[in-house]
């Protein structure tokens, strides 16, 4: 474990959280646990789309990406007879093939036409999924999705042991991710991104490093969208449209993107408030208008994110000295 | 055969002409600003629930209506204007999500106001032109089409031959430059808003009555707005005029002898080729943004 010198007090903490993860499923209601479940796989989504920020350009085809996990992963089960398992990794697998087609045309632009050419891109695949009805099952989707195989008499249909399943995979995930950002890979996509051309006069073939983010981005993308597939149990184009690529958008941008931590916090407090205050306290049609209005006050009042307060947290908890940043990741990898 | 291509040439110019009501004031807005409303579908969504309220419900003269739909989604232009694109005028970004957090605020408003399902309304008139065997051209359309000519005559007027306009194109040309030649930025940006949403809202209001306005029909006239200002080359009008006409050619023809989810897949083929081969647009003369 990297930074072992960090302060007892975030062991404590990373303890606290992990043991709070664990036991969540025991004290939530079932409802809950379905929303734990896709929170989880949300988490493995904003991460990866983080990785693709840290070059610099935004997409606006993430989802549409993780759509392509989904399905590859629900078609290479459902009409191949492939283990789940297998057909998962052999989603995001997929995902990151389609990304690594889809990089030859789309890094001819940068910043705001890679927007809407991702997004085009994206809806073009959304599209083709839509118009054929062999092997997408048109405006329907696919239905009847094998869930993950039974082991023993422990069954994954129950979101609780999913829940499980979903914590292992993701933590794995974002250990991974985590690694790739720290690596010299990691430090050449910052590179890129604050200065493209002293990097390419050092030598870095940007394009190559821009397809590599996109690649692994939609790796784990296409893994979150195979956990999604696999638990759901069915899937449409619809569910994989722009208004969702919106609601990742707003994570990253609420939570904040400097930090490893801060799109994590962005969907976390998000989506709590969004399913679980706001449900309980009786507001249903108007959620959504209770949402943008979040979203404007904090675009407003945070710029810099949900993440810009977490120094500012720690100050008040521990008196001491602040390490801005550093201390609270390791936590994230058990 | 004959009378098919003629009807879908009047299809093609009816919807020519809303759509480049609509993309003419996102581009403005754009031009102008720097910032992508990605609220502009709501805007439109809008103006016709203006005309749900106010000629369906009270049984306002249908005219009337229209010309209220321009000013109140104008107000609305003005609205997020001054809540937040102006504190946001650094951080386009921002500037978007805000912008999408007031799509969802107006959403949810016509969602309470007036519910989920469509919204019929009894067109003002169901009289039409047959110009020649089988080919018709109803009043309605053809109100949308005189609308579109007259507003954007008006619009490319306003901004060749007033001293508004001189300074509006200025600060599309060069924010900062423009500033320096003592235009507020604030007051043009504040006109700017008000044209733009103002144009989305009367494009809303005159078609209303022919295609049943939902709550969320703001989302597929956003994606097509997109398309025509890539395609046109952001920040230019003549251009998203131009990419208008030819994507409501393309679209219609598509979906009338093929398919409409072909005819989508066509328009975003054509958006991705305009933006590999000139990211400018086929307008456009200069980077951007």
């Amino acid at each position: 474990m990297p930074r072992a010198k960090a302060n007892i007090w975030s062991w404590l903490l990373g303890f606290c959280l992990l043991v709070g993860l664990l036991v969540l499923p025991q004290v939530l209601s079932y409802s809950q646990r379905e929303i734990a479940v896709l929170l989880i796989i949300n988490v493995l989504l904003v991460s990866s789309y983080r990785l693709m920020t840290l070059t610099g350009e935004w997409s606006l085809g993430h989802v549409v990406i993780m759509g392509v996990g989904a399905y590859a992963s629900a078609l290479f089960s459902k009409r191949l007879g492939i283990p789940v398992p297998i057909s998962m990794l052999l989603g995001a697998a997929s995902a990151g093939g389609v990304a690594a087609i889809l990089s030859f045309p789309l890094f001819r632009m940068k910043g705001f036409y890679f927007l809407i050419g991702s997004f085009a891109a994206g809806e073009v695949i959304r599209l083709i999924w839509k118009y054929f009805t062999y092997p997408f099952g048109g405006p329907k989707g696919l239905k009847l999705i094998p869930g993950f195989p039974d082991i023993g008499s422990i069954s994954f249909f129950e979101p609780e042991i999913y829940y499980y399943l979903c914590l292992f995979v993701v933590a794995v995930s974002l250990f991974v991710l985590y690694r790739i950002e720290r690596s010299r890979i990691g430090l050449t996509f910052h590179a890129i991104h604050w200065q493209d051309k002293l990097a390419e006069s050092v030598g870095v073939d940007t394009f190559r490093y821009r397809m590599l983010a996109f690649v692994l981005a939609s790796f784990f993308a296409g893994l979150s969208g195979a956990l999604y597939a696999h638990y759901i149990g069915t899937i449409n184009p619809t569910r994989f449209d722009v208004e969702e690529m919106v609601f990742v958008l707003i994570w990253a941008i609420v939570g904040g993107t400097v930090t490893f931590y801060g799109p994590i916090i962005g969907v976390v407090v998000l989506t709590v408030m969004n399913e679980v205050i706001l449900r309980s306290l009786g507001f249903d049609t108007a959620r959504p208008m209770i949402y943008g209005g979040i979203l404007i006050v904090s675009v407003l009042f945070l710029p810099d994110g949900l993440e810009s307060l977490i120094p500012k947290v720690k100050g008040w908890f521990s008196g001491r000295v602040k390490k801005t940043g550093e201390v609270l990741e390791p936590e994230k990898s058990p | 055969m004959t009378e098919l291509i003629l009807q879908t040439v009047v299809n093609a110019v009816y919807a020519a002409s809303y759509m480049s009501l609509i993309a003419v004031g996102l581009v403005l807005i754009f031009g102008v600003m720097g910032v992508i409303n990605f609220a502009h579908g709501e805007l439109y969504m809008a103006g016709a629930y203006t005309v749900v309220a106010l000629y369906s419900q009270v049984g306002v003269p249908f005219f009337v209506t229209v010309v209220a739909g321009l000013i109140f989604v104008g107000l609305l232009g003005l609205l997020m204007e001054q809540s937040f694109f102006k504190p946001l005028r650094d951080n386009p970004l921002g500037g978007l999500i805000a912008s999408i957090g007031f799509l969802l605020i107006l959403q949810t408003s016509a969602v309470l106001g007036f519910g989920v399902r469509m919204a019929h309304i009894r067109p003002p008139t169901q009289a039409k032109f047959e110009l020649i065997e089988g080919v018709v051209l109803t009043h309605q359309r053809l109100f949308v089409i005189i609308a579109a000519i007259v507003l954007l005559s008006l619009l490319h007027l306003f901004l060749r031959k007033t001293k508004f306009g001189w300074a509006m194109r200025a600060c599309a040309q060069d924010r900062e430059a423009a500033a320096l030649q003592g235009i507020s930025l604030s007051q043009i940006s504040r006109i700017a808003m008000f044209i733009g949403a103002g144009l989305a809202g009367v494009a809303g209001a005159l078609t209303a009555p022919l295609v049943s306005p939902t709550p969320y029909m703001g989302h597929s006239v956003i994606v097509t707005a997109f398309i025509i200002i890539i395609v046109g080359g952001i920040g230019q009008l003549e251009g998203a005029v131009v990419a208008a006409v030819l994507y409501a050619f393309v679209h219609t023809f598509v979906t009338t002898f093929y398919d409409g989810v072909v005819a989508d897949i066509t328009g975003l083929l054509l958006m991705l080729l305009v933006l590999v081969i000139k990211p400018t647009g086929l307008f456009g003369t200069k980077e951007r943004a």
